[in-house]
């Protein structure tokens, strides 16, 4: 995957690299030090000086029944949200593909959602949810529902479920349509003339042929659940009721800035390092092969 | 494409599928318009369900109420101050990215490799992972309540590395060599010849890390502790009030609608670069 | 005006050696092609001499002057590249005149300048366009005009043909002959099209797995080939090689015997001689399928089987299978009576133009 043409000079290339490599250096790497060093000591209640303990943050946090309960969460959110986020994207791509008229007009109305920052999502839902005036929850109300999310976890792991998916539909819309649209006709033409219907060709050959796409967004979004949610967590549930929808990245924060335990802090954003670092490389791999087609 | 096609486009499925769109597009833009509607009324109406579906005539007085004074900061110091992260961790992304992606792609030099991975490790890993220890470097460097503390963090990250080394790769290795045939130094060659190849590209990630910028909520809400200098989105969590009271739905409505536009005006209006962004360089 | 010298040039990627020493002189206003199979490093040699590769070792001089640390542009050469290579961005006008704006060189004479070539080329109409609005046989055009406007010393080709349809492939290359003759530079171009290099070369480099077969005159090279490679390279369709002809334990029937007695008789004395000192197992007799003949049996050389054929108009190509399951080829011009497939028949043998080879495939002069 290099270049054979390359030009010569010793030291240009170093020149051109300082200004990435100074920032990663002192805005990642050092941080990222950090947190590793930070995460064998416990600070002493007076913040003077900290005690060196090992592995015992996270020991610690390994068997902390709330941390185990945020991992599980954390599994079932990201589950959620890249299931309710991919299947409705594809559906509606599936549609867009077939029509022949209007269909960048859809697509324009469709990516809306892709510009909204994940924290206005949150203020979004949360407005139309809201227990006592939102406009669902009252319908709701008329159907004899009573929607409180502020105090039903599974209630609130819905919302922030489906504000997160919603947040992310155009994302997997724009790709599923790219992909469908990448399909050439004459294999589709070929699967009608021999008396496949559009159900069976859907299932034997459009998934088929989407599976790179659906890999690839299955990944991206789970990821996207992980790390890139925090603001629709943030401003719908806070992480309750009872720290029912705390996901991992919202427990850096909550332990660290609002618990200030650094120490335990430190030793989640290590584990969660490590958590990305193999995601990172499973996508890389992943990436890298794509381009070799 | 959208031509073609006379066996799966035609008769009966296609309006199925123009009622199913409709559906989607209804169910997808309704949160924003209701959004766009709460802005347009009184508190009162909001206060007793169910909120009108039309838009009311507070428009104008919501939106000069939220733009000049706001409730914590005016939204107009607000929308600067976004403008002004956005563009830096945009602008700022694209240029130590061509510079690095060219080193790495059209030289050979001692720990290419090294640097490679160091960079590269860097690819999706969000800064609400390392928020902790980050905060304290920027605290450090007093860099707390300034632009260039909520511009760094952000920038170290290799996706825009990452995709113009994808690009560059792309380029026909006979390009260079032309180049280097008519006397160019590697610089006129990067100046003359692989920035204005990679127009496109630069407009479309331009897009994408404008957007990143733009909606950076997490990060700000740390470093910002002054409210003048919040960016909106984080601003309009502020909004809210921190007792049991009533939040002002209109002024926060019509915040929300004023910090979603100026994202939703560059996808819609750069539409077509924005999907060949996204779709190209992400695959 | 220049002259090209390669002194024992030598490329190696790592420890895999790719160019064996390859020793040539270039004289001032020749046209030398370089021809070969793909992968038989003749790109490398001629990226070598433009500069875009490191000479492992061994010395290029271009008039006389060493170059091998030479940065490209500082050699005083020009290259036309197989893609082109146009910067896709940039006019005909611009993409002609960046190596010129690179020199400093003033604006009216570059205008000048570019403004002759558009004229020898025909492209004064299309110089404010961009390359993807040409046709292919222009886009040819701008790269090479991008090579004349630098006035350069040499003229380097790497296959700039092999992206243009075939009919435009014969008309450019006629294009190409006339120009280098009118300007008189120096040109190294490489092709693996052997008609090409027939037609264009003053003399070619046959390159071989990193070694250069044969240098000389196209028909130097055709009449006179040094090996079974090159022999086999050029001419089409190549030269027919035949193995073990005079073996002694051969089943033979009483006619096929006769003919190879009386091929044996008809041999030149030089080439009797040497097959009677040589271990004549281990030769291979080659033989230009125009030399030879369908003939009547009482004078035949070779007796064999019609396997094929193939009438191209003008002639006609016989494929005929000899002694040992051997097949030979045979051309025959278009209207003398093409025999049909199974049939015998009886073929004489122009046996001064035979070429001997020894095991290794090299010639031996006779």
């Amino acid at each position: 995957m290099d270049k054979q043409v390359t030009f010569n000079n010793r030291y240009l290339p170093y020149f051109l690299l300082i200004p990435q490599v100074l920032i990663t250096a002192i805005f990642f790497f050092w941080p990222a030090g950090q947190a590793v060093y930070q995460s064998a000591y416990i600070p002493d209640p007076f913040g003077l000086k900290s005690q060196y303990v090992g592995l015992e943050n996270f020991r610690f946090l390994l068997n902390d029944p709330y941390y185990l309960a945020s991992f599980k969460t954390t599994a079932l959110f990201s589950c959620l949200v890249t299931a309710v986020s991919v299947g409705a994207a594809l559906w509606l791509a599936v549609m867009a593909d077939r029509i022949i008229k209007g269909a960048t007009a859809y697509r324009t109305l469709l990516i809306w959602p892709y510009a909204v920052a994940p924290a206005i999502a949150g203020v979004l839902w949360l407005f139309m949810f809201n227990p006592r005036i939102g406009l669902v929850s009252w319908y709701l109300g008329l159907l004899g529902y009573d929607w409180n999310h502020v105090l039903n976890d599974n209630e609130a792991m819905g919302l922030v479920v489906v504000a997160s998916a919603w947040n992310r539909i155009s994302y997997n819309f724009l790709f599923f349509l790219a992909g469908l649209q990448a399909i050439p006709r004459s294999v589709i033409e070929a699967a009608a003339i021999d008396g496949a219907h559009f159900w069976k060709r859907f299932w034997t050959i459009v998934i088929p042929l989407l599976s790179p796409t659906t890999f690839f967004l299955l990944v991206v979004n789970i990821v996207y659940a992980f790390f890139e949610t925090f603001g629709v967590i943030h401003t719908i549930t806070a992480g309750g009721p009872q720290q029912t929808t705390t996901i991992l990245v919202y427990k850096v924060y909550a332990d660290g800035f609002v618990g200030q335990d650094l120490g335990s802090s430190a030793a989640q954003s290590v584990i969660l390092l490590l958590l990305v670092g193999i995601l990172t490389i499973v996508q890389f791999r992943f990436i890298e092969k794509r381009v070799h087609y | 494409m959208a031509a073609s096609g006379m066996v799966i486009k035609r008769g009966k499925s296609s309006w199925l599928s123009h009622i199913g769109m409709i559906i989607g597009v209804i169910i997808v833009c309704f949160p924003i318009y209701l959004a766009f509607i709460t802005s347009t009324i009184t508190p009162e109406q909001v206060a007793h369900p169910p909120m009108p579906l039309l838009p009311g005539d507070q428009l104008l007085h919501n939106y000069q109420q939220a733009f000049f004074s706001g409730i914590n900061a005016p939204v107009w110091k607000m929308l600067v101050n976004s403008l002004v992260m956005a563009m830096g961790i945009a602008v700022g992304k694209i240029m130590i990215s061509l510079l690095s992606a060219f080193a790495i792609v059209y030289f050979r030099f001692p720990l290419r490799k090294t640097f490679f991975w160091l960079i590269f490790l860097t690819l999706m890993l969000p800064v609400e992972v390392r928020i902790v220890p980050t905060y304290e470097v920027i605290a450090n460097f007093g860099m707390l309540n300034s632009y260039s503390g909520l511009i760094l963090p952000l920038v170290a990250s290799a996706t825009a590395t990452f995709l113009f080394r994808q690009f560059f790769m792309t380029i026909p290795n006979e390009l260079a060599e032309a180049a280097r045939v008519d006397g160019a130094s590697p610089m006129r060659f990067f100046w003359d010849i692989l920035l204005p190849m990679s127009r496109t590209n630069i407009a479309a990630l331009f897009v994408i890390l404008f957007i990143y910028g733009w909606n950076q909520y997490l990060w700000p809400l740390l470093i910002t502790t002054k409210p003048e200098m919040n960016t909106i989105v984080m601003g309009i969590k502020q909004m809210f009030p921190v007792g049991g009271e009533v939040p002002d739905w209109p002024l926060i409505m019509a915040t929300s609608i004023l910090a979603m536009l100026p994202p939703i005006l560059v996808v819609v209006c750069m539409q077509k670069l924005f999907i060949k962004g996204l779709v190209d360089s992400e695959k | 005006m220049a002259t090209i010298s390669l002194q024992n040039v030598t490329k190696a990627f790592g420890k895999n050696n790719v160019i064996h020493g390859i020793n040539a002189d270039v004289k001032d206003g020749e046209f030398i092609v370089i021809v070969g199979p793909s992968g038989c490093g003749k790109s490398t040699l001629l990226r070598m001499v433009a500069g875009l590769e490191i000479i492992t070792d061994g010395e290029i001089c271009i008039n006389n002057k060493r170059v091998n640390e030479l940065e490209p542009m500082e050699r005083d050469i020009a290259m036309v590249f197989q893609n082109y290579a146009l910067y896709p961005h940039m006019s005909v006008f611009d993409n002609m005149a960046y190596g010129l704006k690179i020199a400093k060189i003033p604006k009216n004479e570059i205008l000048q300048r570019v403004n002759t070539a558009a004229e020898i080329l025909q492209l004064q109409d299309y110089l404010k366009r961009k390359p993807r609005e040409l046709s292919g046989g222009q886009r040819q055009r701008v790269a090479m005009g991008r090579a004349i406007v630098r006035k350069p010393a040499v003229f380097l080709f790497d296959e700039p043909l092999s992206n243009l349809d075939a009919k435009l492939r014969v008309q450019m290359r006629l294009e190409i002959k006339a120009l280098q003759k009118e300007l008189g530079v120096t040109s190294l171009y490489v092709t693996h099209d052997q008609v090409e290099a027939m037609t264009l070369a003053d003399r070619m480099i046959v390159m071989n797995a990193g070694n250069a077969d044969q240098i000389g005159a196209p028909l130097e090279v055709y009449n006179d080939p040094q090996s079974t490679f090159v022999a086999g390279f050029i001419g089409s369709p190549p030269m027919n090689f035949l193995n073990n002809l005079f073996a002694q334990n051969q089943q033979l029937d009483s006619s096929a015997q006769q003919a190879i007695d009386r091929l044996l008789t008809d041999l030149p004395t030089e080439v009797s001689a040497t097959l009677q000192q040589q271990d004549n197992d281990n030769l291979t007799i080659g033989i230009r399928p125009e030399h030879l003949s369908l003939c009547e049996p009482p004078t035949a050389h070779l007796i064999g089987k019609v396997k094929y054929t193939e009438p191209l108009g003008a002639e006609t190509l016989l494929y005929i299978e000899v002694q040992n399951q051997q097949t030979i080829t045979l051309r025959q011009a278009g209207d003398i009576e093409i025999p049909a497939a199974g049939d015998s028949c009886f073929i004489r043998v122009n046996t001064a133009l035979i070429c001997l080879f020894d095991s290794k495939g090299k010639r031996i002069q006779i």
